[in-house]
């Protein structure tokens, strides 16, 4: 016991030694979702290279976990790649403020042995198929769409995530729409009971599974496809156009969805209205911040950082693959930004 | 934590003042002291989980009650938790790995302990303890990326067509599934079985297998009918140290289970088992009932653990008190 009082008052006088020597430094913690992990540790690096007195820690330990601990108050911000739900929001004591940072996307990537084109999906034939009723190739719904390609009468077998993610939360979100017998019985969220199909831990484990397993297909995220040069299907959209997911594709996604964006940020752009580019299955991402933060530094400089991370921070993102946001959604968050108080 | 100092503690040692007035701090004193809190330690860290995971798992237990272990379904979106196929999962594959790794870890202990020239064997029981020290995730990978496409090319049709009137040995073999986990997890408790019953049958007194082939035994006849009875006791502690192991594993297994919470009589199908669901959900559960529905499992696999134990426990007893009369222990 005197060793860890002793540990900490060390602790303590380093902290005073650290705070003493750089005036007004401010530190910030927060926590959240894994998605987007690489690019927020980017941002706060170079935040930090241009403000030396702002210092940002940010544990990647999923969304879930992020909510749970902005909750408890025991991190400044949070983030999540799903929106917090009502009875989420209840349970802070402070208004939680939505603003989304970059977007993703997810694909569908199989594995049939003798095909080499690049597969075209309906939303039907998508959702046949997670829902176990399409259970053949050569499905009529699948066959319609892919003129030209012969496809093979094998069972299809599904790959789904088996951890909890924020991709599988696209997904779901996605063919909740499209569907409505998935969204009556399956729903969305970033673990649902699946009606058929393996489980695989993270994109890699789903991946590994898809290239294991002949006639599978699964779906992956898009950084990890494009970062590991996996093949992936187009997908049809909302205006009839079989699209292959890129990042332009992703960005039209919110562009689209942007026009009808509530207030609060709190939207799901999978399957927008109205714009040919616009690749359906989207998704952005968000930092959570109270409404109400007591502290005016700490204020100031999570205030600084949102509006430096929608302006020269997103430059940044297809760097590392991260679709960037749409000028009409960055215009509107500029503005939200001032209900921080 | 303190208790009355031990009563055989040298208080009547004669006349020495050095001692005597060093008495009160003797070293047998402070010794039985250390060990005391080590122990109660352990205890408390047993008994504060149980507590912790007791009272986080309260809105679960309260809104499911027994229904938790009886029912299959697993629905984060409707709410909807039961933890049965969770239960038959981890069962399975520990009962799939427990029949490959016993007499696998049993025998070569044998070998190494009773026939090997000692270089042989010392050499081949270090390699198997570095078996034990490799991380499980390694061995996820090498099930998902070696042992899976043999199983489904090769050794799942070879089962179907030898026996597969068996339901054991039915559907269609992705390659991933119960036993393809039972095999991975034999593979990685075989060092625990194989290194501790080696360590006990070496402890077998000498004279022991020298009265037996004194008395006209072969070499294997006082191997299996002398050693090996009286290593008993320490060749079931093995296997129950490698049950528990195979228990709680939880990277490998996800790796290669298929994680689909359904119960199958077929050992080609995929499952899920309580330590892989907890792996892969917590970190993402949301709401409060998912969240104490998740730490319900945890306790559920703690229970298990020792109920399991329990029954080891008891196996012991009877076949101790049973006794083949060679080592009263």
């Amino acid at each position: 016991m005197r060793l860890v009082k002793k540990l900490s008052l060390l602790v303590g006088l380093l902290m005073v030694a650290t705070l003493a020597t750089a005036q007004g430094q401010v530190l910030l913690n927060a926590a959240g979702a894994t998605f987007p992990f690489p690019m927020y540790s980017k941002w706060f690096d170079l935040y930090k290279q241009a403000h030396p007195n702002v210092q940002i820690n940010y544990q990647s330990i999923g969304s879930g976990g992020g909510i749970r601990q902005l909750i408890d108050k025991t991190v400044d911000f949070g983030a999540s790649d799903g929106p917090m739900t009502d009875e989420q929001l209840k349970q802070a004591t402070v208004p939680i403020l939505h603003f989304p940072t970059v977007m993703g996307a997810d694909v569908p990537s199989y594995n049939v042995p003798g095909v080499s084109a690049e597969l075209n999906f309906t939303p039907e034939a998508l959702a046949g198929i997670f829902l176990g009723k399409i259970t053949k190739w050569n499905d009529p719904a699948i066959t319609s769409a892919n003129s030209g390609v012969k496809l093979p009468g094998d069972d299809i077998v599904v790959v789904h995530r088996s951890d909890g993610s924020g991709t599988t939360y696209i997904f779901t979100d996605y063919l909740s729409k499209v569907s409505p017998e998935w969204q009556k019985k399956v729903g969305k969220a970033t673990s649902v009971n699946w009606p058929v199909g393996l489980g695989g831990k993270g994109n890699e484990g789903v991946a590994g599974l898809i290239q294991q397993t002949p006639d599978s297909i699964g779906y992956i995220e898009l950084i990890y496809a494009v970062q590991n040069k996996i093949a992936y299907g187009r997908v049809k959209n909302a205006a009839g156009v079989f699209v292959k997911a890129d990042l332009a594709g992703v960005t039209a996604a919110a562009a689209a969805a942007a026009k009808s964006m509530p207030d609060d940020f709190r939207v799901s752009i999978t399957d927008p209205e109205g714009n040919k580019a616009a690749y359906p299955i989207s998704s952005f991402t968000w930092l959570l911040i109270p409404s109400k933060i007591a502290d005016p530094a700490k204020r100031d400089a999570v205030k600084g950082f949102l509006k430096w991370m929608m302006t020269d921070g997103q430059q940044y993102c297809e760097g590392l693959a991260y679709a960037k946001l749409p000028k009409e959604v960055v215009v509107k968050e500029l503005k939200a930004i001032a209900q921080i108080q | 934590m303190a208790t009355t100092p031990n009563a055989t503690a040298p208080a009547d040692v004669p006349a020495n003042p050095q001692a005597l007035s060093r008495r009160w701090f003797s070293a047998d004193d402070v010794a039985h002291l250390i060990t005391l809190i080590a122990a109660a330690t352990l205890l408390l860290i047993t008994v504060l989980l149980v507590y912790q995971l007791w009272v986080l798992s309260a809105e679960s237990r309260t809104k499911f009650g027994w229904h938790f272990f009886v029912t299959s379904t697993w629905d984060p979106v409707a709410g909807d938790f039961g933890a049965l196929p969770f239960i038959y999962g981890t069962l399975v594959t520990s009962a799939v790995a427990l029949f490959i790794a016993v007499p696998l870890g049993v025998g070569a202990a044998i070998f190494l302990a009773e026939l090997a020239p000692p270089k042989l064997s010392s050499s081949l029981s270090f390699v198997s303890d570095l078996l034990a020290a490799v991380p499980s995730v390694i061995y996820g990978l090498l099930g998902v990326f070696l042992l899976v496409p043999i199983m489904r090319t090769t050794v799942q049709p070879a089962l179907k067509r030898t026996l597969g009137f068996l339901p054991l040995f039915k559907g269609p073999s992705y390659g991933i599934g119960f036993l393809t986990a039972g095999i991975v997890l034999a593979i990685m408790i075989v060092p625990f079985v194989l290194s501790v019953s080696r360590e006990v049958l070496l402890g077998i007194p000498r004279d022991q297998r020298e009265a037996a082939l004194a008395l006209g035994a072969t070499k294997w006849e006082s191997t299996w009918k002398v050693v090996v009875p009286a290593a008993r006791i320490g060749i079931f502690g093995s296997v129950f140290l490698a049950l528990a192991r195979a228990l709680g594993e939880t990277m490998a297994v996800t790796m290669v289970i298929g994680n689909n919470p359904r119960i199958s009589e077929s050992l080609f199908s995929p499952g899920y088992s309580i330590a892989a669901v907890l792996a892969n959900e917590f970190s993402e559960a949301t709401g409060n009932l998912y969240l104490s529905a998740l730490i319900e499992l945890g306790l559920v696999l703690f229970l298990l653990t020792f109920i399991l134990n329990g029954l080891a426990r008891l196996l012991i007893l009877v076949t101790t008190a049973r006794g083949s009369g060679v080592l009263p222990s």
